[in-house]
């Protein structure tokens, strides 16, 4: 078992270049369109810019997944299979997928590209795990962010996979490519259109001293006065469970809160993960460099057994506040 | 070729006795044709159906449908793995695979995708039927061009190809018990608070509007999904399959009342005003049209 590989966002090329030159082993990325889980308004590569960025990273040793890990549309699928084709022409290390048609069509099409298997296809167990190898040769799976680090350990003592898991950034709570809560609020899914608690059905709306964030049709979380009003992502709104009214509403899925598991390094170096991966391709470059660069040290003086030195991400994190998530069972 | 009602798998905590009583009376009153039966929420709840499952089984085949078992939703525990495992290996009946880990298990044997299982396009839907899928349940923010294009793939593969008609839409899935977390439990210690709800908790946005029903370690839809008057269309297009989704509320009715659209008997339109009466809840259709899943959209107009 060799060292991790830190595992980096880039929704632009010049976030590309900031987490390269701070240390990633692998940027993740994906074109501009709703070919990937991340399509947001100004964000992500088109093909001239992959090139480019691939062939920035592979200059200095670093390689670059292409995450195309939406589920593509019926009668559509020409979109996702040009971004296979274009990843593979452009030489990139891996493609990150979810769908099944899709990933029969790579691993027929394109023999020789590596596929990872994306977050999305929410693959929870070794029985899954297996389908996907035996299928179509998936070399690596990213976890989906549901199970315990004891979890993880028992599944990479089963399966003949590279197992990556999330570190650091925002935080689902739900199995990720199974949840139609965007789409139930807006009619823009993850899942179709690559979009959670989608920008163009956000609103802000003064009420009094205090602030409401809406999405779509329904109000999402009201901050009083001096309270720092966060983005309306859906599964981080405050209701009301029970139903009717309350003064007091509740985070009911989860805080405003960012994973950070940086204490749980040695649970996940015995548990065989083999790569640790960076949340927020929807970032500036002045905070991929300041997340790449800390974590980038971390796993530098965890690896020679020196101590791992605190990460000063206040800041980064959102709310303030940090969690473990699903890998320690205090979340559940 | 004759369409098949489907009653789906009870998703809520219905007390061992009920859940009997519940499946004695589709058995011997509800015109539906498929029955899927199991826990596919939460593992912790299995044991309890357990000592009443061989009967709910037997009373519902000598009625003479058609049962089916389904697999969890998420296998992540050892636990749900296990579950997951014993359900395929039984082999007793046939098996509605709702993760992709007991779709690895089940093949070369007959079995049907469930509705947990992504399959979004038809490229999907030709792997899923060279392992040898029989059925398989859409997922339910599927629009409806997309849906005509599902059941025209599924019929050139010898595909049964099912949409849900009625009942809460299933929206996510997570590893952590809301029901518990929403009563200050742990979710090991959840006390089983979700049986208390056996229609859902209901979740209200701040502003006190309606807006989802916890499960468990489920989200549903607040509302009713209901495509009684996109029948017909949805028949046209070549849907075999209805799948109704129980609720807290007279499924023999709506069953009733489903099938008699499907015999040409009853209107769409009103088969909508006899579940409007029956129901609190708004009735939804929003994914069908392309549009946000918690609205309504009035099928007679033009489609989007």
């Amino acid at each position: 078992m060799g060292s991790f590989e830190l595992i980096c966002p880039a929704g632009n090329p010049a976030a590309l270049r900031a987490a390269v030159d701070a240390g990633a082993d692998a940027v993740y990325l994906g074109f501009r369109d709703e070919t990937n889980a991340r399509n947001f308004p100004g964000l992500n590569f088109s093909r001239p810019e992959l090139a480019e960025a691939i062939a920035y990273a592979h200059a200095r040793s670093v390689q670059v997944f292409v995450a195309i890990n939406t589920y593509p549309q019926a009668g559509n699928l020409a979109p996702w299979q040009r971004a296979v084709d274009d990843a593979a022409r452009l030489k990139a290390d891996a493609v990150i997928l979810a769908d099944l048609g899709l990933l029969d069509y790579a691993a027929k099409r394109h023999p020789d590209l590596r596929l990872h298997l994306s977050v999305q296809a929410s693959a929870a167990n070794a029985e899954a795990i297996r389908l996907y190898r035996e299928a179509f040769g998936v070399r690596r799976v990213v976890l989906p962010r549901v199970l315990t680090v004891p979890e993880i350990a028992r599944l990479n003592a089963e399966v003949d996979v590279e197992t990556e898991v999330f570190v650091f950034g925002g935080l689902c709570p739900m199995a990720e490519g199974r949840c139609s809560l965007s789409s139930y609020a807006t009619g823009l899914s993850p899942n179709k259109q690559g979009v959670c608690s989608p920008a163009s059905h956000v609103r802000y709306e003064p009420r009094g001293e205090a602030l409401a964030s809406r999405l779509g049709g329904f109000t999402i979380n009201v901050f009083g006065a001096g309270e720092p009003a966060g983005y309306p992502t859906l599964c981080k709104g405050r209701f009301v469970p029970g139903g009717g009214t309350s003064s007091d509403p509740a985070y009911l899925f989860e805080e405003p809160t960012s994973l950070n598991a940086l204490a749980l390094l040695p649970e996940l170096k015995a548990a065989k993960v083999c790569a640790l991966k960076i949340e927020g391709r929807q970032r500036g470059k002045a905070y991929i460099a300041a997340v790449v660069g800390a974590y980038r040290r971390a796993l530098d003086a965890f690896e020679r057994g020196l101590p791992v030195p605190a990460l000063d991400l206040e800041a980064m994190v959102e709310g303030g506040a940090q969690t473990t998530g699903a890998y320690t069972r205090a979340w559940r | 070729m004759k369409p098949t009602l489907t009653l789906g798998p009870v998703l809520f905590n219905w007390p061992a006795e009920r859940w009997r009583d519940f499946y004695a009376r589709i058995a011997d009153e509800a015109p539906v044709d498929a029955v899927v039966v199991g826990e596919i929420v939460c593992s912790k709840r299995a044991p309890f159906l357990a000592p009443v499952m061989d009967e709910v089984i037997a009373r519902l085949a000598a009625a003479g449908k058609e049962v089916w078992l389904a697999s969890p939703i998420l296998a992540g525990s050892d636990r749900e793995r296990a579950a997951m495992r014993d359900l395929v290996e039984s082999d007793l009946l046939p098996v509605e695979a709702n993760d992709m880990g007991a779709l690895a298990l089940l093949e070369g044997r007959r079995h049907a995708v469930g509705p947990f299982i992504n399959s979004y396009n038809e490229a999907t839907l030709a792997w899923l039927a060279g392992r040898g899928a029989v059925a398989v349940s859409l997922p339910a923010e599927l629009p409806a061009a997309s849906v005509a294009m599902m059941a025209k793939t599924g019929a050139a593969l010898g595909l049964s190809m099912e949409v849900q008609v009625f009942g809460r839409a299933p929206l996510a899935i997570s590893a952590r018990c809301y029901h518990a977390r929403a009563h200050a439990l742990h979710k090991d210690g959840c006390q089983f608070v979700c049986t208390n709800d056996p229609d859902g908790m209901p979740v209200s946005t701040v502003d006190g509007q309606p807006f989802l029903s916890v499960n468990g370690t489920q989200t549903l839809s607040h509302g009713y999904l209901a495509l009684a008057a996109e029948i017909d269309r949805l028949r046209a297009m070549g849907i075999q399959r209805f799948r109704l989704s129980p609720q807290d509320l007279d499924m023999v009715a709506v069953a009733k009342a489903f099938r008699a659209i499907l015999d040409g008997a009853r209107s769409g339109q009103d088969v909508m005003a006899e579940l409007r009466a029956m129901t609190a809840v708004p009735l939804e259709n929003g994914f069908f049209h392309n549009m946000a899943g918690a609205a309504y959209a009035d099928a007679a107009a033009p489609a989007a």
